[in-house]
C-alpha cells in the first residue's frame, strides 16, 4: 500500500464509523475489556466532545479512531474503507495524510524549535524545505505564535506549547483533528484560548474535530457530546439538548 | 525518504550536543589509542630490523659458549685465538672477510676531556664484515696490524665527545696508559632503537689490544662475512665442523661455541618487539572496547527520552523504517566522525612519539581501516539496536514511556 491508495479511499456517508468495536487489554486472567461494543458515526465537519468518567474507555476509543491502535473486534470504516485490519505501516500512512493529533502532554520534541516541531510532519511527507517553512509559519500564525518560532518547548508556557502542538497537527491540513484532553494540563484561561482555537479551526476551515474532555466548560464548545460509561456509549446528543 | 532521514539525523545530533560529543569522545580515544600503539610498535620493529641490517647482510657470528644472550654458558668454553680466524680463511671458501674481534671497556682521554667507551681490537676485515665506511682518513696498514702499532679508527660519537669541532686525524688520544694516533674516522650509522649508540666505537689492531689492554691472546668473537650468493647454511655447517675439530670436541660431546647468522639474530630481536606490539595493541583494544561500552551506556541512558521521541514520530505518521534509518544515519555519522578524528589524532600522536622514541613512523593502512570499521560497528550496534526496539513499540506505548 502506498500514499496514493490511501488517498483513493472512496467517500461515502459518514466520515468515520465504528461498528461493534471492542478492545481487550492483557491476556488470560488479567484480561480487561476496555471497549464493549461501541457504535459511532461521525460526519465531516462535526465538532464532537467525548466525555465520561475516568477509565470509561475514552482514550482507547480515540486511539482506535486515530489509527494508533487496532480494535480487538468490530469494524472501523474511514470514508467507507475498512481500516481495522491494516498493518502498522498502512496505519502510519493514514495518520500521515489524514489525521492530526493533540495530546494532553503536548508531546513536542525537546530542545527543538517551534518551527522545526511544526514542520516535522511535512518532513515525513517529503515536502521541500521552502514549502515546509512557509506552511509551518502559516500554521504558527494560525495559533498566534509566529514570533515564537525559534523558541524551544522549554522556553514556552504550557498554553503556548499546546498551541505549537495544534499548529503541528494542522500544518498538514488534516481531515480530522483528534485531541485527547488537550486542556487537561492547562489553567482555565489557557484552556478557553485552546478551545477558541479548536472551534475556529472547525468553523473556519471545516476540520472535523474529535476531542476528549471531562470538563463540561470545555465540552460546551463542541456541537455534539458523546458520553462513555464502562466502555460503552451511554449517550450521544447535540449540544444544548438534554441527555 | 533517505534525505529526510539524513536531515532529521543531523538535527538530532545538533539537538543533543553533549550526548553526541561523549559518543564521539569514546570512539576517538579508543581508535587513536589502538592506532598509536600499533604504529609505534611497528616503528620499533622496523628500527630493530634496520639496526640489524646495518650490521651487514650475510654476517655469521661465532662465539664461545653454547647460547647467545643472557645466561650463556661460558664454563668450559675457551675463547678463540687469532689462529682460528686464519684457519677459517684457508679452509672455507665463498667468504668476504673473517674478523677476529676482542674488546675492552676503557676511558679514553684527549686534552682535558675523557670518555668511557669500548675499544674493539680487530683487523681491517672488521670494517668489511661490519659494513663500515670511512668518512675520512684510512684503515690500518699490514705493518700496523702485524706489529700492533698504536693507531685507531674512531666512530662519530667518540669524535664528537673528545674532539668537538676539531679535526681528529693525526692527533693522539690516550687509551688507558698509551697514546694512540687517530688515522681514520668512520661514517655515522646513527642511534639504534635498542638504545645502543653504534657510533660509540674505537677500533685498534687486534695485536695492539691484546698486548696493551687485555694482555692475553684471546679473541671473543669471530665475525664471518659471506660473499653474495654464498650458501650461508653450508658455510655454517662447515664452520661448525672446523671449530669442533680445532677445539677437540669428542663425537658425543656438545658444541662449546655458537654460530648465528644475521637472519637468526634479526628474528630473535624483531620477534621480541613484535610480541610487544601485539601486547600494546591488545591493551589499546581494551580501551576501544571501554569506549564502546561508554557509548552503549550513553545510548541506553537516553533511551527513555528517545523512546518518547520515537512515539511522537510514529504518531505523526513516520514509518518504522524511516525512524530506523534516521537513527542508523545518526549512529553512523557520530561513530564515523569519531573514527576520523581518532585517526587524525593517532597520526599526530604517533608522529610526535616516534620522534621522541627515535623510531621511524610507518603509516599502517590496515590498522587504520580496522579501527575505523570497528568504531563504526560499535556506533551502529549500540546506536541502532536500542532504537530498533523502541521503533517496534506501538506508538501509544512509546508515548507513554516514562
Ligand atoms: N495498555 C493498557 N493495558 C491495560 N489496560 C489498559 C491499557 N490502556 C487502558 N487500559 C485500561 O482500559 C480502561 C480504559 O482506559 P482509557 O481508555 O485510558 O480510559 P479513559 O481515557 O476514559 O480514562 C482503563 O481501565 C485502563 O486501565
Ligand atoms: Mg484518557
Amino acid at each position: 500500500m502506498n500514499a496514493a491508495s490511501v488517498r483513493a479511499a472512496p467517500e461515502t456517508g459518514a466520515l468515520i464509523e465504528l461498528r461493534d468495536v471492542t478492545k481487550t487489554y492483557g491476556q488470560g486472567p488479567a484480561t480487561f475489556l476496555a471497549l464493549r461494543g461501541v457504535n459511532l458515526r461521525i460526519g465531516a465537519g462535526e465538532f464532537v466532545a467525548i466525555m465520561g468518567p475516568s477509565g470509561s474507555g475514552k482514550s482507547t476509543a480515540m486511539n482506535i479512531l486515530g489509527c494508533l491502535d487496532n480494535p480487538t473486534s468490530g469494524a472501523y470504516l474511514f470514508r467507507g474503507m475498512h481500516v481495522e485490519n491494516l498493518t502498522r505501516n498502512q496505519r502510519a500512512l493514514l495518520r500521515r495524510y489524514y489525521l492530526g493529533f493533540v495530546f494532553q502532554g503536548f508531546n513536542l520534541l525537546a530542545r527543538t524549535t517551534a518551527l522545526e516541531n511544526v514542520e516535522l510532519p511535512l518532513v515525513y511527507r517529503g515536502e521541500p524545505r521552502a514549502a515546509r517553512h512557509a506552511k509551518a509559519r502559516t500554521a504558527l500564525d494560525a495559533v498566534g505564535l509566529r514570533q515564537w518560532e525559534h523558541h524551544t518547548p522549554a522556553e514556552l508556557s504550557g498554553g503556548q506549547q499546546q498551541r505549537v502542538a495544534i499548529a503541528r497537527a494542522i500544518v498538514t491540513d488534516p481531515t480530522i483533528l483528534l485531541a485527547d484532553e488537550p486542556t487537561g494540563n492547562l489553567d482555565s484561561q489557557r484552556s478557553h484560548e485552546i478551545m477558541d482555537l479548536l472551534a475556529a479551526l472547525n468553523g473556519d476551515r471545516g476540520i472535523t474535530v474529535l476531542m476528549v474532555t471531562h470538563e463540561p466548560g470545555m465540552a460546551r464548545y463542541a456541537k455534539r457530546i458523546i458520553r462513555f460509561v464502562d466502555g460503552q456509549v451511554d449517550s450521544d446528543h447535540h449540544n444544548g439538548e438534554n441527555a | 525518504m533517505f534525505w529526510s532521514s539524513i536531515l532529521l539525523a543531523l538535527r538530532a545530533i545538533r539537538r543533543n550536543l553533549l550526548r553526541s560529543f561523549l559518543t564521539i569522545l569514546g570512539i576517538v580515544i579508543g581508535v587513536s589509542a589502538v592506532i598509536t600503539m600499533v604504529t609505534l610498535g611497528n616503528g620499533a620493529t622496523r628500527a630493530v630490523a634496520d639496526q640489524i641490517s646495518s650490521l651487514g647482510s650475510n654476517l655469521i657470528m661465532v662465539r664461545p659458549g653454547k647460547r647467545l644472550g643472557p645466561g650463556r654458558d661460558e664454563a668450559g668454553s675457551p675463547n678463540f685465538k687469532a689462529r682460528d680466524a686464519e684457519a677459517i680463511t684457508t679452509q672455507i671458501g665463498s667468504l668476504n672477510a673473517i674478523a677476529p674481534v676482542a674488546s675492552k671497556s676503557v676511558t679514553v682521554v684527549y686534552a682535558a676531556r675523557n670518555w668511557s667507551t669500548t675499544v674493539t681490537g680487530s683487523t681491517n676485515a672488521y670494517f668489511t664484515a661490519g659494513n663500515w665506511r670511512l668518512a675520512d682518513g684510512r684503515v690500518f696498514t699490514g705493518t700496523e696490524q702485524r706489529a700492533g702499532k698504536a693507531v685507531c679508527v674512531i666512530g662519530a660519537t667518540v669524535r664528537k665527545e673528545l674532539f668537538g669541532g676539531q679535526p681528529p686525524l693525526g692527533d693522539e688520544l690516550r687509551i688507558k696508559n698509551f697514546a694512540c694516533e687517530v688515522i681514520g674516522l668512520l661514517q655515522s650509522k646513527g642511534q639504534s632503537a635498542m638504545g645502543m649508540d653504534q657510533d660509540d666505537i674505537i677500533v685498534i689492531p687486534l695485536r695492539t689490544l691484546q698486548r696493551r689492554l687485555t694482555g692475553t691472546q684471546d679473541v671473543n668473537t669471530l665475525m664471518v662475512s659471506v660473499q653474495d650468493g654464498g650458501d650461508t647454511s653450508r658455510i655454517m655447517a662447515d664452520l661448525r665442523l672446523l671449530m669442533r675439530e680445532r677445539r677437540k670436541i669428542g663425537a658425543n660431546e656438545d658444541d662449546n661455541f655458537s654460530i648465528l647468522d644475521t637472519r637468526q639474530i634479526a628474528e630473535a630481536m624483531t620477534g621480541t618487539t613484535k610480541v610487544l606490539t601485539m601486547l600494546l595493541g591488545a591493551v589499546a583494544a581494551v580501551s576501544l572496547l571501554v569506549g564502546g561500552i561508554g557509548i552503549m551506556n550513553i545510548m541506553l541512558v537516553s533511551v527513555t527520552e528517545r523512546t518518547r521521541e520515537i512515539g511522537i514520530r510514529l504518531a505523526i505518521g513516520a514509518l518504522e523504517r524511516e525512524v530506523l534509518l534516521q537513527f542508523l544515519v545518526e549512529a553512523v555519522a557520530l561513530s564515523a566522525l569519531g573514527g576520523i578524528v581518532g585517526i587524525i589524532l593517532a597520526m599526530l600522536a604517533s608522529l610526535g612519539l616516534a620522534k621522541v622514541m627515535q623510531v621511524p613512523y610507518i603509516f599502517d593502512p590496515s590498522i587504520n581501516l580496522l579501527s575505523f570499521v570497528f568504531s563504526a560497528a560499535i556506533g551502529v550496534v549500540f546506536g541502532y539496536f536500542p532504537a530498533r526496539r523502541a521503533a517496534r513499540l506501538d506508538p501509544i506505548e512509546a508515548l507513554r514511556h516514562e
